[in-house]
């Protein structure tokens, strides 16, 4: 999912939130299967926001489209509340080198027009949405894949790429370019959704109203309104819909929503507007939820900036910082008390998580230990007087103001530099400097999961000339500590190895984590088994009516 | 009368071009590139990049961009959005939903606004003018989107006479309440527009001879002092039709009305110049048309007025 433009805030502690979606409901199985009572033919009201594009797979890299994309497609596999994966269309996946895969399908799987979901659907797909003509914005999900270069690059002169072989209607087999253990974490991810024949005779008609495999299909789709869905009666898998359908409703504000929960006009809401996150608790009551997902906050000081190139100097200057800023105080100020201090460079909702990697105290606010880093760091090359650390944010996304300016000032007081936050008029102005590297001091940046796994916030972000590596951060050790994490065969192995290299981030500090985000949601008194998943979205197809 | 209008019409040409080529120019001159934001700081490949670029013409320079646009135009092409639509669609879309919205508004606060004008202009001083005066004082210091959020949760949230938000058909008995606040502010106005128009005919010459003729009370006020003390309040009324019409982003908001101010706010914030010229465009002719309804008013509202 694309980086968040507001910052999903959040008013109750960690600890609390867990008890909540603990007790929030059954997993889908459980009501899939009838364990947890319900009234099954209730169609539910959510919030949504207008899908930025049509509805293709690998056209999709947003919320709004994301969200309706999960409930209507199901891929090779899906993620469970907890994001591990579960089989779907597959299966089997097996491999013996992390290189070559060789995927199996159940068979019988359909779309919802009748048509088979074969070999051929999933290999179409995601020829289709690597290939550089049809111009698809998730086409760099394919780059592992062999031939990716190829298929990709402008006038490429295939379409197909060499790693993808069908060997029979339920069986193909995906040769990567290097071992990467992680790859079918991937493969629940909207990108890798399969797609019918029909689709690739005119995609923009079939992404207004596609024929799909998911729990539920797209029966309407009126623009800037709703998106009705109904439930597809030809799935069968794991998120079996426990309710009669969806009604996706377009929301300009989360403010307007809000109401509409209040008064019993929407049934469930997955962002809490800034304005009631004071009250939403006593509002609702234990209809709402504050849990944690994947996704984080963070301040990179880009390598390209004079006192902070990578190096011994622009090292201590980037620890300095982020030891002088209290995490926890702008957390209770600004957040009421609500996001969980960033303790490293993921997210504790994945596996492998760990809070005590060594050098993440660098994490920690203390006063002292910041000016000596400072200090030490002036006495390299002195910094001075005139100059200023400004720290950049888009204002269009609610609350970004509010903790920036927060943070400035906090490294203003404990650091005496001239520290301040430079506003910029939208995300776009933003990520234009950041893109072209012409920012001239930090900026808020963030990541949200696309698939449950560490190596989506350490590879895309951090690695040598990877995509979203905004700050231009390089290091050896660090991609090779990749490289080995990704080369395991076992993921648990993998995620020890993941965890190492983290420590060469502490050292450099290519961004400063701040926080891990959480999301604040409410329902109505009209529904029940509301939980939220692993990436902060509403688990719909479990929801029951009263 | 005819020749006028026909003048009026002409001037629409220049002034239509004018303005979308100051809008189309003001898009292209904001900064950040739309095209990266599109991947919200995701990695694009450059083929990507390349394709979507062309897709819009973002590759080519200002006035290669505004005459390709012009050169659609005439064709009645007016581009598409980020998004895969024609944002002729788009505007088929918001704009009857604001149109139902505005006249609305427009009618609430003619309506009412004239009404209550009246009777606080022929009770000058008495309590109901003075009490009048100061209702519509706060009105007009309230503004529109606290009046909108404790209207809606009033009405909306604990009453339940309505729903909080507009339902996705927008008929015009669900905007009847966001059409209340839009048009209060403006009703505050033609209260007080009215009031001081009216107490200021009371005294004219021709106001004493109808009286004096022996006319009927009703005759007086509805005919001659209300009829010529309505010039000032029609012309705020056909410029406050285009703000009513572009300028309702926060009530369109708190209501999630899916009308034009939404869908030109985000289009701004999205750097879409088709669908930001297109909508403004609109407005623009909006504008003009109301104007030219005001002045045809004028001569139907005093005699003296002519159009040769």
């Amino acid at each position: 999912m694309r980086y968040s433009h507001a910052s999903k805030a959040l008013v109750l502690s960690a600890a609390l939130a867990l008890t909540l979606t603990a007790c929030g409901g059954g997993t889908p199985e459980e009501s899939a299967n009838g364990g947890s009572e319900g009234d099954a033919t209730k169609v539910i009201t959510a919030n949504t926001t207008e899908p930025q594009n049509g509805l293709l797979p690998a056209n999709t890299n947003e919320v709004g489209g994301g969200r309706v994309m999960d409930m209507i497609f199901t891929g090779l596999v899906s993620y469970d509340a907890k994001g591990k994966p579960v089989n779907e269309i597959a299966e089997s996946i097996d491999t013996k080198d992390s290189q070559n895969y060789t995927i199996k399908l159940a068979p019988g799987h359909t779309f919802s027009d009748g048509s088979p979901v074969t070999a051929a659907s999933f290999v179409d797909a995601w020829n289709f949405g690597a290939a550089a003509k049809n111009a698809q914005l998730n086409s760099y999900f394919f780059e592992s894949i062999k031939g990716y270069k190829e298929v990709s690059a402008e006038n490429a002169k295939t379409e197909k790429m060499e790693g993808l072989k069908i060997v029979d209607d339920n069986t193909f087999t995906v040769e990567l370019s290097q071992p990467e253990s992680d790859f079918p974490l991937r493969l629940g991810y909207t990108a890798f959704m399969p797609l019918p024949e029909a689709a690739f005779k005119d995609p923009k008609a079939y992404g207004e109203a596609p024929v799909s495999n998911g729990p539920y299909k797209l029966t309407e789709w009126n623009h800037d309104v709703n998106l009705k869905l109904e439930v597809n009666e030809s799935y069968e898998g794991p998120r079996k819909a426990a309710n009669g359908g969806i009604d996706f409703k377009v929301y300009q504000s989360t403010e307007s929503a809000y109401q509409d929960i209040m008064a019993g006009n929407l049934d469930v809401l997955d962002q809490i507007p800034p304005s009631a996150l004071a009250n939403y608790e006593s509002d609702l009551g234990d209809r709402s939820v504050n849990a944690p997902y994947a996704g984080n906050a963070t301040i990179t000081i880009s390598g390209y900036l004079d006192h902070f190139k990578q190096g011994e100097e622009g090292n201590l200057r980037r620890a300095a910082i982020s030891r002088s800023i209290d995490r926890q105080q702008i957390i209770d100020k600004v957040y009421f008390g609500g996001k969980v201090k960033a303790e490293e460079f993921t997210a504790p909702v994945l596996e492998g998580y760990n809070a005590d990697i060594p050098g993440s105290e660098v994490l920690d606010f203390d006063a002292d230990a910041a000016k000596k880093l400072w200090d030490e760091a002036n006495a390299i090359e002195s910094w001075g007087d005139s100059e200023e650390f400004s720290i950049g944010y888009n204002v269009d996304g609610a609350g970004n103001k509010e903790f920036v300016e927060a943070v400035a000032n906090q490294v203003k007081n404990t650091l005496g530099i001239n520290a301040v936050a430079k506003p910029y008029t939208s995300f776009k102005a933003l990520r234009d400097d950041v893109t072209k590297k012409k920012m001239t001091g930090a900026h808020r940046s963030g990541w949200q999961a696309d698939y449950p796994s560490m190596y989506n916030f350490l590879g895309a972000l951090y690695g040598t000339g990877a995509g979203s590596n905004d700050g231009d951060y390089s290091n050896k050790d660090f991609d090779n500590k990749l490289k080995e994490g990704l080369a395991a065969t076992d993921p648990a192995e993998g995620a020890k190895i993941f965890n190492e290299s983290q420590e060469i981030l502490f050292k450099d500090l290519p961004a400063i984590p701040l926080w891990y985000q959480a999301v604040q949601g409410g329902w109505s008194e009209n529904v029940s088994n509301v939980e939220f998943g692993w990436n902060g979205v509403p688990i719909y197809n479990a929801i029951t009516g009263k | 009368m005819l020749a006028f209008t026909l003048k009026r019409f002409l001037q629409l040409i220049p002034v239509f071009i004018g303005a979308t080529l100051l809008v189309y120019f003001l898009v292209f001159a904001t900064p950040g590139d739309p095209i990266s934001a599109l991947s919200g700081g995701k990695p694009m490949t450059p083929a990507v990049e390349s394709a979507l670029r062309a897709q819009y013409n973002l590759d080519q320079p200002f006035w290669v961009q505004y005459g390709l646009y012009l050169k659609n135009l005439v064709t009645l092409d007016l581009g598409m959005s980020f998004s895969g639509q024609e944002v002729r669609d788009l505007l088929a879309r918001a704009f009857p939903v604001t149109a139902r919205l505005a006249v609305m508004a427009l009618a609430i606060e003619a309506v009412f606004g004239i009404f209550f004008g009246v009777i606080a202009g022929m009770r000058k001083g008495k309590a109901f003018d003075s009490t009048v005066l100061i209702l519509s004082l706060i009105v007009i210091a309230v503004p529109t989107f606290v009046l909108g959020f404790v209207l809606q949760f009033v009405v909306g949230v604990k009453l339940e006479w309505a729903k909080p938000t507009v339902s996705g058909g927008a008929g015009w008995g669900e905007l009847i309440l966001p059409a209340v606040v839009l048009g209060l502010v403006s009703f505050a106005y033609v209260l007080r527009l009215t009031r001081t128009s009216i107490i200021e005919n009371k005294q004219a010459d021709y106001v004493r001879t109808a009286t004096a003729k022996g006319l009927s009370r009703g005759r007086v006020i509805n005919v001659h002092i209300l009829r010529n003390s309505l010039i000032p309040v029609v012309t705020f009324l056909g410029a406050d039709l285009g703000s009513l019409m572009g300028g309702a982003i926060v009530t369109e908001g708190i209501f999630n009305v899916p009308g034009v101010g939404n869908l030109l706010y985000r289009a701004i914030l999205k750097g879409e110049t088709p669908t930001v010229v297109a909508v403004v465009g609109v407005l623009v002719i909006v504008f003009v048309l109301a104007n030219l309804i005001v002045d045809m008013l004028y001569a139907l509202l005093d005699p003296r007025i002519r159009y040769a």
